[in-house]
């Protein structure tokens, strides 16, 4: 029995067993997204859920990106098959309410369904603060990078992707990332990213 | 109180399992031989105990016990009773079970066999039978314990995936691919047992378990095929592999022990190649053992990943262990395995075995780097990239025609050294095959250079392959008299490694030509139609009559019934449909496929409109298709011809 | 019949075999008919948005899909298990087919269209890697093994078929 080569040879073993203890530390299904700090992809969208009051907006409105420069945009991709979709639907309409009259949009986009799946499925749920805009053949979806619902993007204030949260939001998370963005700076050299209060 | 009954059966399992474990090599190191039985007694026993919580598991299932953990989360009321039974593999902790008791069996049947052997080789096999026995019934104690108890206990359960309860070879893909995967463990458990008992410079534990390791291979391409057959009757899209990780992670260690099986016989003859063979087989059970690691514990997100959680850690310190102490054994023992005999020719049927396993190591290495290279890349650029079909296509395509030329020119040379009349006799006609088969592949219309090249290369082969067959039938005319039946059927009798060989090569030759010709000139048409309206593809029409629903005792069912016509008349009817199973929001396209000889059609229900008005369809044209799944069955009779036991002794 | 004369034979008619497939077989090479579209378009002088709608309505359809489908067969599907966007039968995968094919049919070209779905998803969504920097291990590395084994097996060939001393003593060879 030759020691000195068993040693040596399970040495090799070292790096194998490293990466794949390092491996299970990290999930295949999270793809990151190369948007957030990006130009927010530009998009003309028509509602066909009007909202309600005081956010509401009437059924084939158009609405474009581009005129919505210089405040907060929060968009929400979500379907009337969407089980997850259910679970923030009350969070997003509440936390939408709470910002009508400062410079926040919200928007919901509808992926990959009909819009009249999409009407009753909000009168299921008891209603929607904020319109919600059809995208036909998916190309804004797509524009975004899209993998599934919901997600959700919050632009800031100079027309960049600030961040996405995949999955489910909640009020913390909206009411966190809503404020900072609020707060940042507009102009060119602003940061990307949220900044801190006061700039 | 079936499921604590099955429970203790495990726990007893555990203590039996460690004590054979510790008893074997105490026995020989102390002396005490006497005592080796007592391992060989754990081994049995414990198969016993496995069979008896397997038997448990399928009678609480059949029962709908739902106290039990499993069954509350796979059984249900409304499944049919096949499905029920089957569902016993379905999920991650009853598969596991499954392969703790077709380890107990392989374990109990080859020592049963081989116990009175004199020696220390059996008993240092059976340790190692018993480790790996150990180490799965430590998961099914803990992280895979589907005996848990459920209170309250629920009226019913979701029932399987609806994936797998869709098709009927859901019955058969699984069993076989742990009969195949697990089986490596016994040439892997005789390499260990070699290796410890000083034996290794014998072959004997190469002898002993060749029909074993034989058996493995043929479930585990049986267990292949019928998991592209099943993927292409019930995923919808028309295809049978999709290199998805574990597809690859069931392929990889396929490829080691199809290059064992020819290497061995190298060794055998000449007694070189020793080294290389135990690298062959610890490195294909290594696989194995990597390839469970790889589904089971989510690092590689992939279609058949069962659900994680704990488990996936016991994997990692599992196959570090098994990883360290191959590497360790083999290391440690190479010194003693060096190359003592000699080629007389290059020309020789040895080279082109040598070269048949760097073909099939190099692919195997292929498939791996491309499935674990997205972990790498990630650890490396910290960056998520994707390796898939299009990779594996490019980089497999010429390792994979370069093999199927070698198999014709293998059988072809003979052992030992072949003169250059030789070469030029055996090696040149079957370019006629060639050239044959090329032609066909222009006429088919295959336009690829790769599509055109393998239908060429197979022609080579088959040609080359079919001609062992006519030289030996022949010589036995000449010699015997024979007739060509009785000729043919006692050369393969007198040989039965060598032609079961053959075949296996010519059911590979009818895999090839079906991926070929499918891979080259599938052709898909979708239409929406109303009823009476049709779609032609590849000089057939379907046309629609129409779009009804059903409800069965599982599902609710909606398919559309489209006809085939020829002119006014309807010569077929091809059935597509869509199962709605209550636990799951979308449902499972279910499609339906008419073989033909040459081509499959393949229908697939995309959308319907809920009224019944029309409905969207897609149809596949799959050529040669049908091939593949003969091809495979080809390959399994070769090997039963290959493991069935000789009157006489063979020389392959 | 001895085999060799049957085999002469079966050459000469695969041969001949072939020669008649060739002529016979070969639909239209699909490049070929969107060539053709190219040159009627620039007779007829239009401004670059009437070309362009112009090559929707006259390109060669089967150009343009078989364009689509190898641009597919290369982006990965985000919702499927490993499936190129052209394998999937899932909408999203759908939807950005479609998308491939518009942006083809405008003009762009194929590296363009990846490049646009890179830039979306990262280069997650390319199911082969970038053969560019560390990516090209995976490439090399295969490629490494079948020449540098083949170097070894050739060199350890030749050794173990050298003349060994006591050749004088050894039978001839014949078939086995």
């Amino acid at each position: 029995m030759n020691w000195k080569r068993a040693a040596i040879a399970s040495l090799f073993a070292i790096p194998v067993i490293l990466l794949f203890a390092w491996g299970m530390t990290k999930d295949p299904k999270d793809i990151p997204s190369p948007l957030p700090g990006r130009e927010a992809p530009t998009f003309t969208l028509n509602v066909f859920s009007p909202g309600q009051p005081p956010l509401q907006q009437s059924i084939g409105d158009t609405v474009k990106l581009a005129s919505m420069r210089g405040e907060v945009v929060v968009l929400n991709f979500w379907a009337s098959w969407c089980l997850a979709c259910r679970d923030e639907h009350t969070t997003l309409s509440e936390v939408a309410r709470t910002y009508a009259g400062k410079p926040v949009h919200f928007y919901g986009v509808l992926y990959n369904d009909e819009p009249a799946n999409g009407t009753r499925w909000i009168s299921e749920m008891g209603g929607q603060s904020y319109p919600s805009l059809q995208d036909p053949k998916a190309r804004t979806a797509i524009d975004y990078g899209l993998y599934g619902v919901p997600e959700t993007f919050f632009l800031d204030r100079n027309g960049r992707v600030a961040y996405k949260h995949t999955g489910p939001v909640s009020a913390e998370v909206l009411a966190r990332v809503v404020d900072s963005l609020m707060a940042a700076p507009v102009g060119p050299v602003a940061p990307a990213v949220p900044a801190k209060a006061g700039g | 109180m079936i499921g604590t009954l099955a429970r203790d059966a495990l726990l007893v399992s555990l203590a039996v399992t460690a004590f054979g474990l510790v008893i074997g090599p105490v026995a020989i190191a102390r002396g005490k031989r006497e005592w080796i039985p007592l391992s060989y007694a754990a081994i049995y026993t414990n198969f016993l105990l496995l069979t008896i919580a397997t038997l448990a598991m399928i009678f609480a299932l059949v029962t709908h016990d739902f106290s039990v953990a499993y069954v509350a989360q796979v059984g249900s009321r409304a499944t049919p009773l096949l499905y029920t039974v089957i569902s016993l593999w379905g999920a991650l902790e009853g598969s596991i079970l499954f392969w703790g008791w077709v380890l107990a069996m392989y374990a109990a049947a080859v020592v049963w066999i081989n116990h009175e052997r004199p020696g220390n080789l059996v008993p240092y096999a059976g340790t190692a039978l018993l480790a790996v026995s150990l180490f799965f019934t430590i998961l099914l104690i803990g992280p895979a314990n589907p005996f848990g108890v459920v209170y309250p206990v629920p009226p019913d359960g979701p029932g399987p995936n609806p994936l797998l309860q869709n098709h009927i070879l859901m019955a058969i893909h699984p069993p076989l691919l742990y009969l195949g995967y697990v089986g490596m463990a016994v040439p892997y458990a005789f390499a260990v047992g070699a290796m410890l008992s000083g034996e290794v410079e014998r072959d004997d534990w190469i002898r002993i378990t060749r029909r074993w390791t034989l058996a493995s291979w043929g479930f585990l391409s049986a267990a292949i095929i019928a998991g592209m057959w099943w993927s292409y009757e019930v995923l919808g899209w028309g295809g049978y592999w999709a290199w998805d990780p574990v597809e690859n992670a069931s392929f990889i260690p396929w490829l080691t022990a199809t290059a064992f099986l020819h290497s061995a016989m190298v060794q055998e003859r000449r007694q070189m190649l020793r080294l290389w063979n135990l690298n062959l087989v610890v490195g294909t059970f290594v696989l194995t053992i990597l390839g469970t690691f790889l589904t089971r514990s989510g690092i590689i997100s992939s279609v058949h990943a069962f659900t994680t959680g704990t488990i996936g850690y016991f994997f990692l310190a599992f196959i570090a262990v098994v990883l360290v102490s191959a590497l360790i054994m083999v290391a440690g023992v190479s010194d003693r395995l060096k190359t003592v005999g000699h080629f007389d020719s290059p020309a020789s049927r040895e080279t082109i075995f040598l070269l048949n396993n760097l073909f099939l190591t190099a692919f195997m290495f292929t498939v791996l780097t491309g499935t674990l290279f997205p972990l790498v890349a990630e650890a490396v650029r910290g960056v998520k990239v994707s390796v898939g079909e299009p990779f594996f296509n490019r980089m497999s395509l010429p390792m994979i025609v370069a093999l199927l030329f070698l198999m014709g020119v293998g059988p072809a040379l003979p052992w030992k050294a072949a003169s250059p009349a030789e070469v030029k006799n055996k090696l040149f006609p079957p370019a006629a095959g060639a050239l044959v088969l090329g032609a066909i592949a222009l006429a088919m219309g295959i336009r690829n250079f790769y599509g055109v090249l393998a239908f060429a290369c197979t022609g080579y082969a088959l040609v080359a392959n079919l001609r062992e067959f006519y030289i030996g039938a022949a010589a036995r005319r000449n010699a015997h008299g024979e007739g060509w039946g009785t000729a043919l059927s006692r050369l393969v009798a007198g040989n039965r490694r060598r032609y079961g060989g053959y075949v296996s090569h010519m059911g590979v030759f009818l895999v090839a030509l079906g991926i070929a010709a499918s891979s080259s000139l599938r052709t898909e048409r979708e239409a929406t139609l109303v009823a009476g309206q049709s779609i032609n593809i590849a000089g057939r029409t379907a046309r629609l009559k129409n779009v009804w629903g059903r409800e069965e005792k599982q599902r609710s069912v909606i398919g559309v019934t489209l006809e085939l016509m020829n002119g006014e008349t309807v010569t077929g009817r091809i059935e597509p449909r869509m199962n709605f199973y209550p636990t799951s929001q979308q449902p499972v396209p279910t499609p339906e496929v008419k073989s033909f000889l040459f081509g499959d059609l393949y229908a697939n229900l995309q959308a319907f409109q809920p009224q019944g008005k029309n409905a969207t369809v897609k149809l596949i044209w799959e050529p040669l298709v049908p091939w593949i799944w003969l091809g495979g069955g080809v390959v399994i009779l070769g090997a039963l011809i290959g493991i069935w036991p000789n009157r006489r002794r063979s020389v392959a | 019949m001895r085999f060799l004369d049957v085999s002469r034979a079966l050459v000469a008619v695969g041969l001949l075999a072939g020669v008649m497939a060739a002529q016979g077989a070969a639909p239209a090479d699909p490049k070929q008919a969107g060539a053709i579209s190219q040159e009627q378009i620039q007779k007829e002088g239009k401004s670059a948005d009437e070309r362009s709608a112009l090559n929707l309505r006259t390109a060669n359809d089967s150009a343009l899909e078989a364009a689509t489908t190898a641009v597919a067969a290369e982006l990965r599907c985000p919702v499927c298990q490993g499936l190129s966007l052209q394998a999937s039968p899932s909408e999203l995968a759908q939807q950005m087919r479609g998308l491939v094919k518009d942006q083809l049919a405008a003009g762009k070209s194929p590296d363009e269209v990846k490049a646009y779905f890179v830039s979306k998803y990262g280069e997650w969504i390319l199911l082969s890697p970038k053969p560019k920097g560390f990516n090209l291990m995976v490439y090399l590395l295969p490629i490494l093994m079948v020449t540098g084994g083949g170097v070894f097996i050739w060199v350890m060939v030749r050794k173990w078929s050298a003349p060994r001393p006591d050749d004088a003593n050894r039978t001839p060879v014949g078939p086995a």
